[in-house]
């Protein structure tokens, strides 16, 4: 388990922060600039002292005001990882992988993260750098050489601070993706601090949503997605189902189609088929799901899911985004209020959502470099 | 253009490059820790701490060379100190002379070096403790080799200053032949001969010889290191 349960002053602003997830998997801090993440990253870190509270992982206490325990950062065992790549520059690109590993060696840390250079440096394409400085190297190469040598100090969890946000596009889906490889091959937990929706859904389990210095809200990535609070943080302007799914291989009858099996449905989406037994991520936005009472005959659409209606929430203007569960999947669509009126929805009904195959955004679970 | 010097030319040249390097080497650990100090320090009487090294550069030499001899005097409170515990006697000798040096130059010396540790990242020091590494640690892998090109330049500094050191000297610790007399003192002296102008003129090419080359030596060493740390 992660448990942040602090309150902390940043100037004027106070910050308090109760999170429990645990600790597996990604947690994504997500919010707008200014809500207070990265204090809270730093606080776990070390490099920010809370006023009071608690912080635990596992069953180490980082922090604890009340008993008087407040570890320094070197003996916390979290690796951070910022914005800027924050590498040293008077040391080679190895010097700065090794910088962590060496002094864990110093020490015998005996718990963390086990990896050699040699996979992270396989891992993060770092091999053809090695012996030049930092000053020399490009932002996106830098900001790998920063995740190689947090992984290499032997971390029990790793802290993502914003780290795309000084990235230009291209650059950004290349980190994305290291960072899925990191995921995908290390078992470890990672904190991704980040205020850009499409990080935390290429990424994360479980999404803490930071805003005027407080959680408020804390859930799986799919259920928290698809809250109105998240439309209006994100900036996209209307919420998103997001469903871990695994493929089944081609639709019977149909080879063009790939069958994707989630709790609580299936979808059958085009495009290059996944291995049976892949794990993908699919979203899917409100806008592109449409809501039914009764069965649909001769539509275009592939994909009606049978659900209930867990909730219907106002986003202004005459229309509505409607929470429907499928399974222990959460879908969300967005219609009229006079549609929701017509379809007399109200929380518990059974309805259908049909989605529109080429609308579903598809993410690779594993992704090849 | 340099005929042979005589040897007591030499022995006043000598006597200057010893001064200078043994007052460099005296006063760079303290300057480096007053530099540290006063650029990341936060204590109360920082601004007069800051005043008082920085006095010797303001004062007039002759009144910083009487305050040594009041303090580091055979009867001064520093020089008995010193007396029973090293059992070095500064007053009238040339290790005086090196103390004079060490005062005067340490304005100068601080400078680089407090700019260069203001200009180190300290976001790079918050990384390495995140990396494992201590305080103490990430001063010594981190702090220390970023702020080195100004370590270097104060030193060098430091050194062309001490070299040129005269009032502080000579109302110190006298003007004594073969034990106080540096560069700028013999020049003065000569001065004060009559036909001693050629002697003087000599002296003063090798003074600014002396003082140039430290100073493109300083300039060199800290754009190469500049050059280095920045990959």
């Amino acid at each position: 388990m992660l448990v942040i349960d602090i309150d902390a002053t940043l100037g004027s602003f106070a910050l308090k922060a109760r999170i429990e997830a645990p600790a597996s998997g990604v947690l994504a801090l997500f919010g707008p600039s200014g809500a207070g993440k990265s204090s809270i990253a730093n606080a776990i870190a070390g490099l920010l002292r809370p006023d009071k509270g608690r912080i635990a992982l596992g069953s180490t206490t980082l922090f604890d005001s009340g008993a008087r325990i407040n570890v320094p950062p070197e003996r916390r065992g979290i690796g951070l990882v910022f914005q800027d790549a924050r590498l040293f520059p008077h040391l080679t690109v190895e010097d700065n992988l090794l910088f962590g590993r060496k002094r864990a060696q110093k020490h015998g840390t005996k718990d963390g993260l086990d990896v050699s250079p040699q996979q992270v440096i396989d891992l993060l394409g770092l091999g053809t750098f090695l012996k030049r400085r930092p000053g020399t190297l490009s932002g996106g190469e830098r900001q790998r050489v920063a995740l190689g040598r947090a992984l290499l100090a032997r971390p029990r969890l790793l802290v993502l601070d914003e780290p795309l946000a000084a990235l230009d596009t291209a650059r950004r889906s290349e980190i994305l993706d290291y960072l899925a490889a990191i995921k995908a091959t290390v078992d470890l937990p990672m904190v991704l601090v980040s205020h850009a929706v499409d990080e935390v859904v290429r990424l994360a389990d479980r999404v803490a949503v930071v805003h005027e210095g407080e959680v408020a809200d804390l859930g799986s990535t799919g259920a928290v997605l698809a809250t109105p609070l998240l439309a209006r943080l994100s900036g996209a302007g209307e919420p998103m189902a997001v469903i871990d799914a695994v493929s089944d291989g081609p639709a019977k009858g149909d080879g063009t189609l790939t069958r994707y099996v989630f709790p609580g449905g299936v979808l059958a989406l085009p495009g290059a088929p996944a291995p049976r037994g892949e794990h993908v991520r699919l979203r899917i936005w409100a806008r592109e799901v449409i809501l039914a009472s009764q069965p649909p005959i001769g539509l275009s659409v592939r994909n009606a899911l049978t659900g209930t209606v867990r909730d219907i929430a106002s986003a202004g203007e005459g229309i509505c985004d409607v929470t429907v569960l499928v399974g222990e999947t959460t879908l969300v669509a967005r219609i009229t209020e006079s549609a929701a009126h017509a379809l007399e929805l109200v929380p518990g009904l059974p309805v259908f959502a049909l989605v529109k195959s080429l609308a579903v955004d598809r993410f690779g679970g594993t992704v090849e470099l | 253009m340099l005929h042979v010097l005589t040897p007591a030319e030499w022995e006043a040249v000598e006597l200057s490059l010893r001064v200078g390097l043994w007052s460099t080497l005296l006063s760079v650990p303290p300057g480096f820790a007053l530099a540290y100090l006063l650029a990341r320090g936060r204590f109360p009487g920082k601004v007069a701490l800051d005043g008082l090294v920085h006095l010797p550069l303001v004062l007039p030499p002759v009144v910083t060379g009487y305050l040594l001899l009041l303090a580091f005097g055979r009867n001064g409170p520093l020089g008995q100190l010193l007396d029973d515990v090293f059992g070095v006697t500064v007053a009238f000798r040339w290790t005086g002379a090196v103390v004079a040096s060490a005062v005067m130059s340490l304005p100068l010396l601080i400078r680089p070096m407090r700019l260069s540790i203001e200009a180190v990242d300290r976001k790079l020091e918050a990384t390495a403790r995140t990396l494992g590494a201590s305080r103490w640690d990430a001063f010594l892998s981190v702090t220390l080799p970023l702020s080195m090109p100004g370590v270097l330049a104060g030193a060098v500094l430091g050194f062309a200053r001490g070299l040129g050191e005269f009032g502080a000297t000579i109302t110190f610790v006298s003007n004594i032949p073969g034990e106080t007399r540096t560069l700028p003192l013999a020049i003065y002296t000569l001065l004060q001969v009559p036909g001693g102008e050629g002697q003087v003129l000599r002296l003063s090419v090798l003074a600014i010889v002396l003082a140039f080359v430290a100073l493109i030596a300083a300039e060199l060493l800290a754009r190469n290191l500049a050059r280095r740390l920045q990959g």
